[in-house]
């Protein structure tokens, strides 16, 4: 099951630019939230920092209070248990070509010391499952290697390689920006099946594609959260006249 | 879907901790072991050879063995000699090579030459050395700095050559078709213009060449052999200084010894010095690119 | 419609321009001249220039066919007098005549190994080091430190291992061995200082250097998504390294690796000057011993007679050969990995 996140003024850096301006946002479990906004906005910054991979860039910082369920992200908390727990799927699928397709849904496992072999075949099939590319690939589990699918297949690979290892939240940069239309509608079927599990965020440029998917949408713009409310507010009935312009295609 | 409980996955273990500043500490480790013979070495050399090195070291030929004094000066020359002989064989064939590879090599025959010149890099150099007794020694039938230059110069060609390619191939194609334009012939665009622009990239190479194989003893070991007196005819046995250093380094006195300290310490200032220009000018952008 | 306008045979405008033609004349002919001769005074320099540059490209050939060419040429006495028994026999008597080149070949050998054994470890960690954990400002000082280490002179190592390793391997760290480790046989008999231990500690301090700048390019050509995949999952920084980024580089470091010990193969100075140059097989390292290039570097210039200068070109040969496979070898696994880009492996 998915737990909620909480966002408390958070502020994040490249170097001296403050990228990131005091972002307060409340994202609730089991929905998918969508974050849209033009290129350069933040979006995708914020979204790093919920799971602390923001500060994996050198010179990069964020400061503020996330509270992914009970966890305290900017806490104690070790950033390495603080990713175990948020999953993340990035715009360029990007699985591990020396493993197997087995190998990549099971390397999250088999880092956190998960040696049961019949609980890992368990669990692979499960987030196969899950990411609907099982029945493609059940017969080569082990035969071909990660890097060998399609491009909608091995971002569907990474997303089973990142629910194997039960996050509670579940972060997606752009997943479908890097695949053809048809491959996009599976992902996006995907995603609605997956909130039933899980909180998912989204990051999108495509306002169509936060309209299919997200019941709720903020909307960033040069680092500021501007409007953050139900999808079909955001873009029926925007309460701000940048989000209007925004949505109705007038800039970005 | 949702059957079973999710698997028990701990906060990291103390183990996977341990194991990540256990990795740290070891490439610290490394880092520090590697580093630290160049260091000892670099401090040994000067403190060993600064005392040694004095006018007479400096411009004196050795004394007999057991007489104390004398000094390299012959040694410094020939080494000279057999490096001007070996760049003269070297630095045109090498740019040469270099030329044809980045201008009229992009094809199958030109794959070719670079992989044989890729092979003659990796030749040790003592068979080169043995290529050149066997092609200069035997028929002159005599030690002489020619056949030293030759197989320096031969080992030069490859580090030439694959500089210039690189420098070539960086100049952007554009300034050959201005210069084709406006009607200069190829080989005209080829020496003035393009070769021209990379100039100081092959220069470098030029230079990285040599200082490689400046410090080179194996080859010289019998085709320029040495010699204990003045020589400047590159027809006759010649010292060198890499030479001069082995023969005294192994040598059971200590007065040599000490010589081989401050030979060393000049060759490596030699050495160190063109490897330190190269890069002091090369990282500031002096390369002139487009 | 009607009729298509007539092109305008007099325009005014058009007149004017005309008439400045007519002024423009004299120079155009000039560049007229000047465009006509180019192209048939430029054949013959062209021409010139392109057999220079195909005959400096074809010296690359021919120097190392010419090379071949000696090598085999010069070996033939030996090879057709001792045959294949040449690389197994263990007797290298020159006065009596026999030529057995195994001794050499197991110097070789071994001094190589073992100076792989130690640098890869510190080559590889010295590479991660630089690529993955050093702060950024320190990156380029080391890593030009370490490419120096690539500039000394072979005779300079040699030298430094005589007067500085040498006794530190005597006085300190083979009694230790062999106290601790005597047992197995490897570290027995008398600490002399020089033998195979020095011989492989110094070559691996020379080889170091080129496996590592070798590992820091493939380490480096390993995308930045990959180390991402595998931190996003919850690693540490070592697991992302041991997974997302070694993992991956593993076939260039291979390559590293082969190009290394083609080096430690053929390196000579060095190694003659610490190795004791005994022909003798012996289980211990301390035991001194001898590698086919030093014999070579040692012995080719007082060779006495035409036998024995052909056994030590025939070991020449047989250096040649071995160095040429391992280097194609080492070189296939690097291309395969970036691309095919130039490799810097010397210096």
């Amino acid at each position: 099951m998915g737990v909620g996140i909480e966002v408390k003024d958070l502020n994040a850096w490249y170097g001296k630019n403050l990228s990131l301006k005091s972002i307060n946002m409340t994202v609730p479990a089991n929905h998918v939230t969508a974050v849209i906004g033009p290129s350069g906005c933040g979006k995708s910054t914020f979204v790093r920092c919920l799971n602390r991979m923001h500060e994996t860039i050198p010179d990069a910082r964020a400061e503020g209070t996330v509270k992914v369920g009970e966890m305290e992200v900017y806490g104690d908390a070790d950033p390495v248990d603080v990713r175990r727990r948020i999953g993340m799927v990035f715009q360029k699928p990007n699985p591990f070509p020396t493993m197997s397709i087995y190998g990549n849904v099971a390397a999250g496992l088999k880092l956190n010391g998960f040696r049961n072999r019949k609980q890992m075949d368990e669990l692979v099939e499960r987030s196969l499952k899950l990411a609907a590319l099982w029945d493609e690939v059940k017969d080569n589990l082990h035969k071909k290697s990660g890097a060998s699918l399609s491009g909608g297949q091995q971002q569907r690979l990474c997303i089973a390689r990142a629910l194997a290892v039960e996050p509670e939240v579940l972060l997606m940069d752009e997943p479908a920006s890097a695949l053809d239309p048809i491959s996009t509608s599976k992902i996006e079927e995907l995603i609605f099946q997956l909130k039933q599990h899980y909180t998912v965020v989204i990051v999108t440029h495509n306002m169509q594609q936060a309209a299919r998917v997200a019941e709720l949408t903020g909307f960033f713009l040069m680092g500021s959260l501007i409007e953050y409310d139900k999808t079909e507010k955001i873009f029926t009935n925007p309460a701000d006249k940048r989000t209007e312009d925004y949505v109705t295609g007038r800039f970005g | 879907m949702h059957s079973m409980a999710p698997p028990v996955l701990k906060p990291i273990s103390l183990w996977r901790r341990f194991a990540n500043q256990g990795a740290t500490a070891f490439a610290i480790l490394t880092a520090i072991l590697v580093l630290a013979p160049l260091m000892a070495i670099f401090i040994y050399l000067v403190i060993k050879g600064v005392g040694a090195i004095n006018w007479d070291f400096l411009t004196k030929t050795p004394k007999p063995v057991g007489e104390s004094g004398g000094g390299m000066a012959n040694a410094i020359v020939g080494s000279g000699v057999i490096l001007l002989i070996s760049s003269l064989i070297g630095i045109p064939l090498g740019i040469g090579s270099g030329i044809y590879l980045a201008e009229y090599g992009r094809n199958r025959l030109g794959d070719m030459v670079r992989f044989t010149a890729d092979v003659l890099n990796g030749v040790p150099s003592i068979v080169i050395g043995i290529a050149a007794y066997s092609l200069v020694v035997v028929p002159q039938k005599h030690f002489s700095a020619l056949s030293g230059g030759v197989a320096l110069g031969i080992m030069m060609i490859p580090t030439v050559a694959r500089a210039t390619e690189e420098m070539l191939l960086m100049v952007p194609n554009s300034i050959r078709e201005a210069a084709f334009g406006l009607g200069i012939p190829k080989w005209r665009t080829t020496l003035s213009i393009t070769l021209r622009t990379a100039s100081a990239g092959v220069i470098t190479g030029c230079m990285l060449a040599f200082a490689r194989v400046a410090g080179e003893t194996a080859p010289l070991l019998f085709t320029a052999f040495g010699n204990q007196f003045w020589n400047l005819n590159p027809n006759q046995p010649t010292a060198a200084l890499p030479l001069q250093i082995f023969v005294y380094a192994i040598s059971p006195f200590d007065e040599w010894h000490k010589q081989a300290w401050a030979g060393a310490l000049i060759l490596i200032i030699m050495i160190v010095g063109a490897v330190a220009a190269v890069r002091i000018t090369t990282s500031r952008g002096r390369l002139k690119g487009a | 419609m009607g009729e298509l306008p007539k092109p305008a045979t007099s325009i005014p405008a058009l007149a004017k321009v005309d008439a400045a033609k007519e002024h423009r004349k004299p120079i155009a002919t000039v560049l007229e001249k000047i465009r006509q001769s180019h192209p048939s005074s430029s054949r013959i320099p062209d021409g010139i220039f392109r057999i220079i540059i195909l005959l400096s490209a074809a010296s690359v050939f021919a120097i190392v066919v010419l090379v071949v060419w000696e090598l085999i040429a010069k070996s033939q006495l030996s090879l057709h007098q001792f045959g294949i028994k040449f690389f197994y026999g263990h007797d290298w008597d020159p006065v009596n005549g026999n030529f057995g080149a195994m001794p050499f070949i197991y110097g070789t050998l071994v001094s190589s190994f073992l100076a792989l054994l130690l640098a890869v470890p510190l080559s590889v960690g010295v590479a991660v080091f630089i690529t993955e954990m050093c702060p950024q400002g320190l990156r380029a000082i080391i890593s030009f430190l370490v490419e120096l280490l690539a500039a000394i002179p072979s005779v300079i190592y040699g030298l430094w291992a005589i007067f500085v390793l040498a006794p530190i391997l005597r006085d300190y760290v083979e009694p230790f061995l062999g106290k601790v480790l005597g047992w197995t046989g490897f570290f027995s008999g008398p600490a002399y200082g020089l033998g195979m231990l020095a011989a492989g500690i110094i070559l691996a301090i020379m080889i170091v250097p080129i496996i590592a700048s070798i590992t820091r390019e493939v380490l480096v050509a390993v995308p930045q998504n990959q180390r991402e995949a595998v931190l996003a999952l919850g690693a540490t920084r070592w697991e992302m390294i041991r997974m997302g980024v070694l993992r991956n580089a593993r076939i260039g470091i291979v390559g590293g690796v082969i190009l290394g010990l083609g080096r430690a193969l053929g390196e000579t100075m060095a190694v003659t000057m610490v190795i004791g140059n005994r022909p003798e097989i012996a289980k211990s390292l301390f035991a001194p011993g001898y590698t086919m290039a030093s014999v070579i570097a040692n012995e080719f210039s007082e060779a006495t007679g035409d036998l024995y200068l052909s056994a030590l070109v025939e070991i020449g040969l047989a250096l040649f050969i071995v160095t040429l496979i391992v280097n194609a070898l080492a070189r296939l696994l690097v291309w395969s990995i970036t691309g095919g880009q130039n490799v810097r492996a010397n210096a």
